[in-house]
């Protein structure tokens, strides 16, 4: 059947999977919602007056066989929403998908399980993996449900644990495994079940930004390799546009733009997708945590002005940042003052500069560069509570933008 | 007028104690081959627990408590402390009552999983389950058990049976509530996983929700031992036989010592079976 069909007409675009006019909606007075929305309520009259969510409103798209089509979108813009549609773990209050022409609201229970079995395959953001098994029963999972020997399920597993280059890890317990692996285990485990359409809901989010660029590009080798269809969700723009032969940007549940990241670059719709596009360069990686450093001269309190000489003169720096026992930051200690409480001039309290800038580690990078120009010393990594977490000096704010 | 506001109006009184007494009349007046056909099923069950304990030499079960430990704990000097708390009751002559009870209680244990577990397993998946099930399980845990050791008393006569029955009435919420806590509690993206790859329930049940609730009913399980263990003494005045009753008869005799010896005995179980089973939970999981 695939064969057939992938020897189509190059000018006919070859539909996998089709949305229309998709919608969800949480809450009991659906219908009530329904008339609502008919008459152009908005939303959040439609949720003061009945209670009901609209997490999707009215949304269609299109996914090419063969290829990655990313929906990206900020949190509660419904995007995690329509890929549960689409292998029905959650049912849609209006609208069709379509796989393959079929209509898969349409299918027998047993019909949705095969198609659940050999078709779609899923993975989560923070991997949905059995604890209680080991990589490679993990990877197994889904033949083992479908009813496939046991010796069969597990050649197959260690096929895919090698492809995901996790070979020698097929034996541990989950609760050993990095991040990154655990994500190579729940892509291994969706490639395993050899489907057609593979969902993945915002698969990279839970890691760290170098491990996220490692499984983006191995995410694409083996697209390249095994030429699967991907509906790949994702915040991170950066992503989108890097993964997705197609992107469609998410708004509050509706979709302003579809269109290739290139058109979309060229002629974004409005200027919500010009601001999203433009953010591309800002984006989680460079947020201030990424860059930040451990301070080499961390002084408490009660520990006073000859240790931290000892450590500045140690680490070479000319300023220490003192925290009280709880990490709380209380201020930065210059090098000339310490040497004056030294020397009796000034109280160690009287020494500290407290009036420096600080700012936290979700901030952007770019955010810091006019502060960075003016203070003396690097700025301080405060928590919500104000417990210190880093610092940050003015060569790595304006190197990381370079 | 006055009177009303200052005490409970007598007009007001209803009698429901007639009614449960002519309900209990009720049954056995005309249930009664029910009842016997139940206590019978549970003699079986509890000969048969009883015949198998028996077949248990002493040192055999002193053995097996020092390995299990042993291998349980890795810790060799645990392991001989608690095959001599065991070897203790042996010594001051309790051996043979504490096979009795311990009889009593796995039958107990046992019936209570069988049907708590399942039980558990319903009220996790319908909430509306939950909700006729939940005030029975509280009833279960906060009536005074001597309330219904008398109609049990009535219906089933004296002896093991009742007692067993008390026990698992006493029992079954700690499994029921643990096991439905336990698969609620199951992170959801692990059975939105297992639904997405097209489990069955009944494939999401045994290989995805069992499993991973697996330490949250083991502590169930635990505490239903113990709350069985706690029965022991109180069953005993409805005529079971083993420790319980030996401390009942120190107490009805006055004898200090003879309830002592038989408390300390009741203790030493107690403490191996939860360390035990704790620590066979642990290595499970």
């Amino acid at each position: 059947m695939r064969e057939i069909e992938t020897v189509a007409q190059p000018d006919q675009r070859d539909i996998i999977l089709s949305v229309n006019d998709l919608t969800m909606m949480f809450g009991r007075r659906k219908q009530q919602a329904a008339q609502l929305r008919a008459r152009n309520r908005s939303k959040d009259q439609i949720l003061r007056e009945t209670g009901v969510t609209i997490a999707v409103d009215n949304i269609s798209f299109e996914v090419e066989r063969g290829k990655i089509h990313t929906l990206i979108g900020l949190s509660g813009s419904g995007k995690s929403t329509v890929v549960r549609c689409l292998n029905l773990l959650l049912t849609p209050t209006a609208g069709t998908i379509c796989f393959e022409g079929e209509d898969i609201q349409a299918f027998s229970p047993q019909q949705l399980r095969d198609y659940r079995r050999s078709k779609v395959s899923m993975v989560f953001q923070s991997f949905g993996l059995l604890s209680h098994r080991n990589v490679l029963d993990n990877v197994a999972y889904g033949l083992e449900v479908r009813g496939v020997k046991k010796a069969d399920r597990q050649d197959k597993a260690m096929e895919m644990i090698e492809m995901v280059n996790l070979k020698g890890w097929e034996s541990k317990a989950i609760g050993d495994l990095s991040g990154g692996m655990r994500q190579r285990v729940g892509i291994a485990r969706a490639l395993a079940n050899d489907p057609d359409v593979l969902l993945m809901d915002e698969p990279f989010s839970a890691l760290d930004p170098l491990v996220r660029r490692d499984m983006q590009f191995e995410m694409l080798s083996i697209q390249e390799k095994l030429d699967k269809t991907v509906v790949f969700i994702t915040h991170d723009i950066d992503e989108a546009f890097m993964l997705g032969n197609m992107v469609s940007i998410m708004r509050d549940g509706r979709i302003v733009q579809t269109d290739t990241p290139e058109e979309m670059t060229i002629r974004p719709a409005d200027d919500y997708v010009r601001d999203f596009i433009n953010s591309a360069d800002k984006a989680q990686v460079y947020q201030v945590r990424n860059f930040m450093q451990v301070p080499s001269s961390l002084v408490k309190l009660q520990e006073g002005a000859n240790t931290a000489l000892a450590l500045m003169r140690a680490n070479d720096v000319s300023s220490a940042y003192v925290v009280d026992k709880r990490m709380g930051f209380v201020g930065v200690l210059p090098l000339d003052a310490a040497f004056r409480v030294r020397a009796g001039e000034l109280s160690f309290k009287e020494a500290l500069v407290t009036d420096v800038p600080t700012t936290t580690a979700d901030t952007q990078i770019s955010d810091l560069i006019p502060t960075a120009s003016q203070t003396k010393y690097p700025i301080a990594v405060l928590d919500e509570g104000g417990k210190l977490v880093g610092i940050i000096s003015k060569a790595r704010i304006l190197t990381s933008l370079a | 007028m006055s009177e009303w506001l200052r005490e409970f109006p007598k007009e007001l009184y209803i009698d429901i104690k007639k009614p449960i007494d002519q309900a209990i009349g009720y049954m056995m007046e005309h249930w009664g081959p029910l009842f016997d056909g139940i206590s019978a099923f549970l003699r079986q069950i509890l000969l048969g627990v009883q015949g198998f304990i028996n077949l248990i030499p002493w040192w055999v079960l002193v053995l097996l408590v020092f390995v299990a430990t042993w291998r349980l704990s890795r810790d060799p000097l645990r392991a001989v402390i608690y095959a001599g708390m065991l070897f203790f009751i042996g010594m001051i002559g309790l051996w043979g009552l504490m096979y009795t009870t311990l009889a009593i209680i796995i039958t107990s244990v046992l019936i209570s999983l069988l049907l708590g577990f399942p039980l558990g397993i319903l009220i996790s998946f319908s909430s509306r389950a939950g909700k006729l099930v939940r005030p029975l399980l509280d009833t279960m845990q906060t009536m005074p058990s001597f309330v219904y050791l008398i109609p049990a008393v009535m219906l089933l006569g004296l002896g093991n049976v009742p007692a067993v029955i008390a026990t698992v009435i006493y029992s079954m919420p700690p499994i029921v509530r643990m096991t439905n806590l336990g698969i609620r509690s199951v992170d959801q993206e692990v059975v939105e996983a297992s639904k997405a790859f097209g489990s069955t329930r009944w494939q999401l049940l045994g290989k995805v929700l069992i499993p991973q609730a697996m330490p949250t009913i083991m502590a169930g399980i635990n505490q239903t031992i113990m709350m069985a263990i706690a029965m022991v003494v109180t069953s005993s005045m409805i005529g079971a036989r083993g420790l319980g009753s030996e401390v009942l008869t120190g107490i009805n005799r006055l004898e200090s010592g003879r309830g002592f010896a038989a408390g300390i005995a009741i203790v030493i179980m107690a403490v191996l079976i939860d360390r035990l089973t704790q620590a066979m939970a642990k290595e499970k999981v």
